[in-house]
């Protein structure tokens, strides 16, 4: 006789096989990829291919008076090379911007910006394509520069885009200067400025989120193939959304959607960069249309950290007013948003900066304003969302220093701070004063287990004790709330089509499967997790699910994976897709075993009779039996779609905290604990979790402590190689200690919210938060990133820290 | 990032790569080529003919020759990391070996092309200035010898000739009571100094008898800071007579500003450096 200890037992087991939500499983992306068997973009070899190569301006602005290609087309093995002249009367010299700007394919006439695409060489091989673009002879009119955002709405400043001179409007809104490109405001104006007449304290800290580039492994490039005799495109691309690379470029292109087949292979990772549209694929699938032959561009690493996609550069003002006790009143957050030559930043949402309005934080704050300008420079286009939502890191960013620099003009701990103005875990669902429904949170927990956890109050003691020794020790805290999941289709689309996400499961007649959806792996794991979805949903074995992604002949039309969107949006999609199926199984099953659809209920991977132990089907024998014996008037087979609109985003949230020593007669930051608490709701598979917040953290760590995107006066690019731009190895990257709390999404069918993202928009404000916790006796309240022992020795300088006595 | 075209020669002796230097118009040696492909790549050099000296043994090989430590001019970074000899005569040149670039560039980059290529920001020159080193050097009219003191002009600029090879680097040893310091701050690994600072000096009871001190990428050359070494040479070293010489050193810098720093920045961190070099260099020396 089986005791109840052994049915449990058995019970165990049996969902431990199907390795489903909540399993460690180990990635199945991995052993392609660690022996080298991945296929990349540049892996994709068809025969006769050309190669395209760009000529680039060595100008940040300037007018081109003159462009000879005779030397070019000389060289033997080159076919063409063609400029914004050549692509004129296909109307491809410019093209459309997902932000509703243009943005110069070639340059037309002018040049806004160093490295800008000003011609492009096809030829047999690579090579010979670096020598033509040296021959190219193109001749420019050098014009005044204009670098800082600060001087762009001047009376006096250099008009920048002719083009859009007079246009009142360049896609998302009234403007107020040629350089203007739009204005954005969200909030009550007047109740804020109200809450800060009668507030009993304010305060105002300026800061500088530079400029840094995502900058994945992989760059950019494709391979377009056209087939004059059948009229189709293939593109193989390195696109985090090849579903919506398909819609456009039928439309740019004129060759029908059906006839256009978009393939993102193996991806090198995205971080944003991999959203948008680059002039390069333009001329590469012009090139291919036109010769009729496949056309192959890969970008260099210089090309691609200094002309595509990079994120932040917002010069942000953040003021809070409070009473005595730090209770916040009110918030003002305003930003200069420098978009470089062209508005071609690739937000996905109605809000022309994004979810910045998401910058009233963990916190219940009755109101706000926020006041956004963008204007255009002469640098590289954007940005986009690096590993985040669209302008949610700047978000946290201003808050979280905000509640420090109040915290600090009031003399309250910075937990405490923070604790006083959390959302309570009963407010929520929580409107904040800005429109969000914050889902779900217990901040206080998530703050609580990592004081505990890292000896908050003995780190405040060894820090006192340091600074009477004249040493400088910090600690960061950062009590971060995210939002992912774009989005609604209410609030978020591309280009008109709403940001819903697909998948396509098929039970097959043995009870394996295959799934398709609309999103794109580049790092997150999808082929592990998504199958463990699958399985927990339907009790098929994760091993027996195969995933598949990034084919558009094969996948459902999706808008594909930045902003942490997979899980919240696309998994969601998988449930419920997998539950439509166990809806139709569970009525094969009752019809094998002659009893109503509602005495059946699902255990695990079997469908039982209710109270009649032994009497069952597995899903196998259910899957086998759509093939051939399903209840009258059924049809057969066992597969759904499912296009999930959420209702609405996720709102993952964490506590991070930073400790750092600083050595002050170099300004090096030794960074000695970082302690990472993250909230995600249900984790799917906790193994990858812990690796997309250890990619996360090193990636926050990066753009706090290194990375920048500076330009000279002239505009020239500084730094676009990787001896400058700080891509940390394991070797600089500090050691991670990780934890979490679970409080589940309640609108998403498994309560899961997305988590690769807040590592890196966590971790940021709170390596800034150390540095400046370690000056905060000597009343620094702000020091803008990156904390690269040059500047925080400046800054330690400037206060003659270093001083020897 | 694709360099022109041009010829690749692989020479079969010394004197077989001499001549093909000497014979063709606008050859350039090639060694472990970490400095000089990244210059072809951007087109910043664009020589018509390489000469590949990678498969001349006799450049190759660390030994003794009394108590001199040679140095094949074709050796490794990774050969120096883990030479025993290195370890016995040179413990200074592992610790300055596992500084440069990051483990890719050591397995071919070679101390040879680290010395030839008048890189400031190349560690082992002004590192070979503290040592008191001395080149052989081959040319058409045979060998001939040059000290590292004197041999850095200025930015790729050396005392080599045009048609000349280097073959070794002969290292005299380090008394038995003197020690040496290296402290090198960068960016990140795989960077090159922001700035860098070997000391190397012996003692004689508590005074110090000789130092040289070698600083690197704070001027158009790797240099040593004279005026610092003449203040402490013959003293009872203390801490502020290395703040004195810190001062002098911070005199001797003249750096190039960029994105690891402004000049400011780099010729307090050669100070910081030598500061700390000194202190190293007293602690081995056993003082
Ligand atoms: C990412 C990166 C980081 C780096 N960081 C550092 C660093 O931190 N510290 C550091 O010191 N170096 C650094 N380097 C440079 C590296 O150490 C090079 O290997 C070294 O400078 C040159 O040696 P090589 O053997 O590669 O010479 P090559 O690049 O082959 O040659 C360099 C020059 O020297 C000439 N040459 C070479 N050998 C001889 C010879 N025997 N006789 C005459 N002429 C010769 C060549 O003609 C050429 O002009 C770095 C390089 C890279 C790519």
């Amino acid at each position: 006789m089986a005791t109840a200890e052994d049915r449990v037992k058995a019970d165990i087991e049996r969902e431990d096989a199907l390795q489903g939500i909540g399993c460690s499983r180990k990635r199945k992306e991995d052993p392609r990829f660690v022996q080298g068997k991945g296929t990349y973009v540049d892996d994709v070899k068809l025969p006769g291919t050309l190669y395209a190569d760009l000529v680039r301006s060595p100008f940040a602005h300037a007018r081109i008076k003159g462009i000879n290609k005779e030397k070019a087309l000389a060289l033997p093995g080159v076919h063409a090379v063609l400029t914004a002249e050549d692509l004129k009367p296909l109307n491809l010299h410019w093209m459309p911007t997902l932000a509703g700007d243009v943005q110069a394919v070639l340059a037309d006439e002018k040049v806004h910006m160093q490295y800008q695409e000003v011609a492009v060489v096809i030829a047999d091989d690579r090579y010979i394509a670096a020598d033509a673009v040296d021959l190219v002879e193109v001749e420019y009119e050098a014009l005044p520069v204009l670098v800082d955002p600060h001087k762009a709405l001047d009376p006096d400043a250099p008009i920048l885009r002719e083009d859009a001179e007079d246009k009142d409007n360049v896609g998302q809104g009234p403007r107020k200067h040629p350089n203007h490109i739009f204005n954005w405001q969200v909030g009550d104006a007047e109740a804020t400025e109200r809450a800060f007449d009668e507030a009993e304290v304010t305060v105002k800290q300026e800061m500088y989120y530079p400029r840094v580039h995502p900058s994945p492994l992989e760059t950019c490039g494709c391979v377009a193939s056209f087939d004059k005799v059948n009229g189709k495109l293939d593109v193989y691309i390195t696109s985090q959304a090849p579903h919506v690379v398909r819609t456009v470029v039928s439309m740019l292109s004129g060759v029908p959607e059906s006839k256009v087949r978009i393939v993102s292979p193996d991806i090198g990772g995205g971080f944003g960069n991999k959203v948008g549209i680059y002039p390069g694929y333009v001329t590469a699938i012009v090139a291919s249309i036109v010769i009729g032959r496949p056309v192959k561009w890969i970008e260099d690493r210089m090309e691609h950290l200094s002309t595509t996609a990079w994120a932040r550069d917002y010069w942000m003002t953040g003021e809070l007013a409070a009473d005595k006790d730090g209770r916040i009143k009110g918030l003002k957050v305003d930003v200069l948003a420098d978009h470089g030559a062209f508005n071609s930043h690739a937000q996905p949402t109605k809000w022309p900066a994004g979810f910045l309005s998401i910058c009233t934080g963990s916190y219940d704050i009755p109101v706000a304003h926020v006041n956004v300008d963008g204007v255009y420079t002469n640098k590289s286009p954007g940005g986009v969302a690096y590993r985040c939502s669209f302008r949610v890191t700047e978000a946290v960013y201003v808050i979280e220093r905000m509640m420090d620099v109040l915290a600090q003009k009031l003399g309250i701990d910075k937990a405490e701070i923070r604790r006083r103005n959390f959302v309570k875990p009963e407010q929520f669902p929580y409107e904040t004063c800005l429109g969000w429904e914050l889902d779900s949170g217990d901040y206080h927990t998530a703050l609580d287990k990592v004081l505990a956890a890292v000896d908050y109050e003995g780190l405040r003691k060894e820090q006192a004790e340091k600074r009477a020794k004249g040493e400088l020790m910090g600690i960061g805290l950062v009590t971060f709330t995210e939002v992912v999941g774009a989005g609604p289709s209410k609030n978020c689309d591309i280009l008109g089509v709403g940001m819903f996400d697909s998948a396509e499961i098929r039970v097959h007649p043995t009870g394996s499967a295959i799934a398709r959806m609309g999103t794109i792996t580049q790092g997150q794991g999808h082929q592990t997790t998504y199958a463990q979805i699958i399985a927990s949903e339907l009790g098929i074995p994760s091993e027996e699910i195969q995933i598949e992604e990034g084919d558009t002949d094969t996948a459902p039309y999706g808008l594909g994976t930045y902003g942490s969107r997979s899980t919240p949006v696309g998994g969601a999609a998988t449930a419920v897709a997998a539950r439509k199926i166990r809806d139709k199984a569970r009525k094969i099953a009752a019809h094998l075993m002659e009893v109503s659809e509602d005495d059946v209920e699902w255990d695990i991977d079997r469908f039982k009779v209710k109270g009649v132990p032994g009497q069952e089907k597995t899903m196998k024998e259910v899957a086998w039996a759509a093939y051939n014996n399903v209840p009258e008037g059924m049809e057969m087979g066992l597969e759904a779609v499912d296009y999930y609109d959420p209702p609405n985003f996720t709102y993952p949230f964490g506590t991070y905290l930073c400790v750092v020593d600083i050595d002050k007669y170099t300004g090096v930051v030794d960074i000695r604990r970082f302690y990472a608490l993250d909230d995600c709701g249900t984790r799917i598979n906790p193994m990858i979790i812990e690796g997309q917040v250890h990619g996360g953290l090193n990636e926050g760590f990066a753009v706090a402590m290194g990375q920048e995107m500076p330009y000279d006066e002239e505009g020239n690019l500084l730094g676009n190689t990787f001896m400058d731009y700080f891509i940390p190895t394991f070797v600089e990257t500090p050691h991670w200690e990780t934890d979490y709390t679970v409080t589940p999404s309640p609108h998403h069918p498994l309560g899961a919210k997305g988590v690769a993202e807040s590592p890196h928009v966590g971790s940021i404000p709170c390596f800034t938060a150390a540095i400046v916790d370690a000056l905060a006796h000597l009343d620094v309240t702000h020091v803008d990133m990156p904390h690269n022992a040059y500047r925080v020795w400046q800054t330690l300088h400037e206060l003659g820290a270093d001083k020897r006595d | 990032m694709i360099p022109s075209g041009f010829e690749y020669h692989r020479p079969s002796s010394v004197q077989d790569a001499i001549r093909l230097l000497n014979e063709n118009e606008d050859a350039k040696i090639l060694a472990g080529g970490h400095s000089l492909l990244p210059m072809m790549k951007l087109r910043f050099a664009e020589p018509a003919h390489l000469i590949d000296l990678n498969g001349l043994a006799e450049l190759k090989g660390i030994r003794l020759d009394g108590d001199t430590l040679c140095i094949g001019a074709m050796t490794t970074e990774n050969e120096l990391i883990d030479s025993d000899l290195v370890k016995q005569h040179c413990p200074l040149l592992v610790d300055v070996a596992k500084l440069v670039a990051d483990p890719q560039v050591r397995n071919r980059g070679t101390v040879g092309g680290d010395v030839a290529h008048g890189d400031p920001g190349n560690d082992h020159p002004a590192v070979m200035l503290a040592l008191d080193a001395e080149f052989v050097i081959q040319g058409p009219d045979g060998e001939r010898r040059q000290a590292a003191n004197g041999f850095f002009l200025g930015t790729y600029w050396t005392g080599l000739e045009e048609g000349e090879v280097m073959t070794e680097i002969r290292i005299p040893p380090i008394p038995a009571n003197g020690g040496y310091g290296y402290n090198k701050l960068k960016r990140k690994t795989g960077d090159y100094a922001t700035a860098g600072s070997t000391v190397v000096l012996e003692l004689d009871g508590a005074s110090c008898k000789e130092i040289r001190i070698g600083l690197t990428n704070v001027a158009p050359m790797a240099i040593r800071a004279e005026a610092a070494e003449d203040l402490l040479r013959g003293q009872n070293i203390d801490e502020a007579l290395i703040e004195q010489a810190a001062e002098l050193v911070m005199q001797a810098c003249d750096p190039a500003e960029d994105l690891r720093g402004d000049i400011q920045y780099k010729t307090h961190m050669a100070a910081e450096m030598t500061r700390r070099s000194i202190r190293d260099a007293l602690a081995r020396a056993g003082s």
